[in-house]
């Protein structure tokens, strides 16, 4: 029997009405990376929290290197060597590195601040093997060496377990993998690591033991050994269903180009040539920093530039307003900075860019409001299912189809959709998927934006590849495999670079 | 859950719940509180700053800040009076709250155009206005002793003086707007998230520009009443006035970040900070505590709402 560094008993969170965690054990073993899963909603950021003392578990109890966590909460936690590292990370952006990893501890007499940091930060550095530059402003560092800072600060608390709560969702391939070095090397020197994550293949990869959530309840908690990436995603849906299914497409349609591109320049924009068709889904593929939404937004007219623009024969000026009063709307993909206004109630979003049609002498009608919403709520299953819901409380599910709502609402002929499943727990995805499906049934034309390939594989007709803002190879999705372009998208940024 | 919902009809009516209080406390210590005359007497001579108040109400929830009001408003005096006195007394009357209008206008235009945060726009452009309404007086007052002038500050419709109904009239006017029409929608919409209300097809600027331009009439309309009351216009005018509204805007609980509010919380904002004036007043009590009560009043009602914040 090994050790255990975190014993959690009966844990059962609520908030207000809603019971988030329901008596969940959890035993983690001292020396371990212990995989969180489950889907959005699950729980398992709260049960994160409640280990880090960020929430306060309602009942259950905690023991913490076998003696009773009693009165728990982020100081107390930290002292009984416990950190956390928060999704958004904490850190203050014109401190230097070494001032955010000493930040509260730092070495002081009589409250005048002692001037060896540096060596100190060295030979924090040197223990752990992350190397940053002590001066540097945090402001200054890309994402994966802020999430550095943070292991730092942790260790120089002198902390043996630590909670990290999605900490890949900004971090490119690389950095993913430098981190998951990192994390095995802590281990190696007998911490223990909390890894929340929605990522199976990097719990596959590096997790000892994994935990799996549904709606509150634990699964169950395994070796990863005996787990493969179905076992995880059965575990996780519930039921039988092992993988995300994709609708049926429609048949390539031979129908007239609804939209066509060309000649389009802008700032990292320059696409010579791109058309769509009534009914039909094109894909854009690309890295991170392709290009792919500038694309986007240069169609819809949200950026300045120049190119000829045609929807159904009429040659369009690029502005929002003429796009979207000629029937071609874009949804964005940041649905809290760029969609939804979180402040307005779930009826004043769907019809925000409709609202002349909503009412007479710029009065709007409550009663068509409502009717309108009502109508989509019921299509897309949101839940709660109110009108005037307050959409800053919905699951990121559930905002995104308040989202899509808001954008079909018009009845567009043409749809841009930007990762329209970023963040999204499973059933939701399956819900918008089918969503898009049925528009390009129903002869819209739609271009599909992704980062997750196989989600445009799955869903469209023909795919092109970006790389600088340019489209620089057309893929047949229903041929290819997601291996191949991965592949493909890499060599294009290499040739790229080596031209440099 | 009920207890959640008590604090959050707490917090939601916080300031009306302040005002009934202190009308009830009021009531009970003195008998000359709850008279016709006395009621009329706090409207009407607030019904300048309420009016400030629920066109910055506006300004705020789509996200922007107003400094420059008083200086508008004494621009507005100035300029009533001095066309009352060599043109029209009528004309002086009814262009005043227009001038405020075009110079609200140049503050929307100055923020968007120059992209610069409302607050360090307007510290700058009350400076000007305030400059053009001293070299238009010349420093002096402007006298117009003409019933012609003082009839609107001083006279009452129906028995009730003509300032009320013009606050009433304006305010109403604005909650309509706000509340029920598409331009409201859209103050709302930008305050709460501009990028998502450009990307929806609306033209912020615009509408930003349109609360600035409000907020200019209604400082115009505003110094009307006053001017008209005292017969005097004079650039001094006004002095203070911003913060007040401003003060009476938060205090009724709309949200200085922008995207939330009504103009019903700044006029219950607007009487609290007067009822607390008019106790001191019938009450005797020492005014050396005024500010230092109002101050109270004020931290306690952000207080309130910070911790509602906090539970969202």
């Amino acid at each position: 029997m090994t050790e255990l560094a975190i014993q959690a008993c009966g844990i059962t969170v609520r908030f207000g009405d809603v019971e988030v965690l329901s008596k969940i054990d959890v035993d983690i073993a001292r020396g371990s990376i212990h995989g969180l899963i489950g889907e959005n909603g699950a729980g398992k950021s709260t049960l994160g929290k409640v280990l880090g003392g960020y929430y306060r578990a309602s009942a259950g109890s905690l023991s913490v290197f076998g003696k009773p966590a009693g009165r728990w909460d982020p100081p107390k936690a930290l002292a009984r060597g416990v950190a956390i590292m928060h999704q958004e990370l904490q850190l203050v952006p014109h401190l230097t590195v070494a001032q955010n990893v000493f930040m509260g501890i730092e070495k002081h007499r009589w409250g005048v601040l002692r001037r060896n940091e540096a060596s100190r930060l060295q030979d924090l550095m040197d223990a752990s093997g992350l190397h940053l530059n002590a001066q540097t402003l945090a402001v200054d560092l890309p994402i994966a060496d802020q999430q550095k800072v943070e292991i730092l600060r942790a260790l120089a608390r002198e902390a043996q377990v630590i909670v990290m709560d999605e900490p890949t969702s900004s971090l490119s391939k690389d950095e993913i993998d430098q981190l998951h070095k990192i994390m095995g090397l802590l281990r190696d020197e007998g911490r223990t690591i909390v890894y929340v994550t929605h990522f199976l293949d990097h719990v596959l990869e590096v997790c000892d033991q994994v935990t799996v959530l549904r709606d509150g309840n634990l699964v169950m908690t395994e070796a990863i050994a005996d787990q493969t990436k179905q076992s995880l995603v059965g575990a996780m849906l519930g039921g039988d269903r092992t993988e995300t299914y994709y609708p049926a497409k429609s048949e390539n349609p031979d129908a007239d180009i609804v939209l066509s591109v060309r000649n389009l320049v802008g700032v990292d924009v320059n696409v010579m040539a791109l058309d769509i068709m009534a009914g039909e889904i094109v894909g854009l593929i690309g890295l991170v920093g392709s290009g792919r939404s500038e694309i986007a937004r240069a169609i819809v007219g949200a950026d300045k530039v120049t190119g000829v623009i045609t929807l159904n024969g009429k040659t369009i000026v690029p502005s929002i307003r003429n796009a979207t009063e000629a029937g071609m709307v874009m949804v964005p993909e940041d649905r809290r900075k760029q969609g939804l206004v979180m402040e307005l109630p779930v009826s004043a979003n769907v019809t925000l860019p409709h609202l002349r049609r909503y009412s007479r002498i710029s009065v709007i009608s409550a009663r068509q409001e409502c009717d309108a919403t009502a109508k989509h709520i019921q299509k897309f299953s949101v839940r709660p299912d109110t009108i005037n819901g307050d959409v800053s409380r919905y699951s990121g599910g559930n905002q995104q189809k308040v989202l899509l709502a808001k954008w079909l609402e018009g009845d567009p002929q043409v749809v841009i959709l930007d990762e329209p499943t970023r963040g999204v727990d499973v059933g939701a995805r399956e819900t918008i998927h089918a969503a898009i499906a049925e528009l390009a049934a129903n002869g819209i034309a739609i271009l599909l934006i992704s980062s997750e390939i196989d989600e445009v594989l799955g869903l469209a007709h023909r795919a092109h590849l970006v790389d600088g803002g340019k489209i620089v190879q057309e893929i047949d999705p229903n041929t290819v495999v997601e291996s191949e372009v991965l592949a493909a998208l890499f060599q294009h940024q290499s040739l790229k670079g080596a031209a440099q | 859950m009920t207890r959640a919902k008590l604090f959050r009809f707490f917090q939601t009516y916080a300031v009306l719940i302040l005002v009934a209080v202190l009308i009830l406390v009021l009531t009970s210590l003195s008998d000359s509180f709850l008279t016709t005359r006395n009621l009329l007497n706090i409207l009407n001579q607030n019904a300048p700053l309420a009016i400030m108040a629920s066109a910055m109400t506006l300004v705020i929830i789509a996200g922007g800040f107003d400094l420059s009001v008083a200086a508008i408003f004494a621009m507005g005096s100035v300029s009533a009076a001095w066309i009352g006195l060599n043109v029209d007394p009528y004309l002086g009357l009814f262009l005043a709250p227009f001038i405020g209008l075009a110079f609200g206008l140049v503050n929307g235009i100055v923020i968007t155009q120059l992209n610069v945060h409302s607050f360090l726009a307007t510290i700058a452009t009350s400076l000007i206005f305030k400059g053009i309404a001293v070299v238009i007086s010349d420093g002096r007052l402007i006298s117009v002793r003409d019933d012609a002038f003082t009839w609107l500050g001083r006279g009452r419709f129906l028995g009730i003086f003509n300032s009320i109904w013009m606050m009433v009239i304006f305010a109403l006017v604005l909650t309509f707007l706000l509340t029920r029409t598409t331009f409201g929608r859209r103050v709302f919409a930008v305050g709460g998230n501009e990028e998502a209300s450009i990307l929806s097809g609306i033209r912020s600027d615009r509408i930003k520009i349109a609360t600035f331009a409000l907020a200019g009439f209604a400082a115009g309309l505003a110094s009307i009443i006053t001017t008209s009351r005292v017969a005097l216009g004079q650039a001094s005018a006004g002095q203070g006035l911003e913060l007040q509204a401003i003060a009476a805007v938060i205090l009724g609980g709309t949200s200085i970040y922008g995207g939330q509010g009504a103009v019903w919380r700044s006029l219950a904002g607007v009487f609290l900070l007067a009822l607390i004036n008019n106790g001191f007043n019938i009450l005797n009590a020492d005014p050396f505590f005024r500010d230092l009560t109002t101050g109270l009043v004020i931290l306690a009602a952000i207080g309130v709402s910070a911790i509602g914040q906090r539970g969202r």
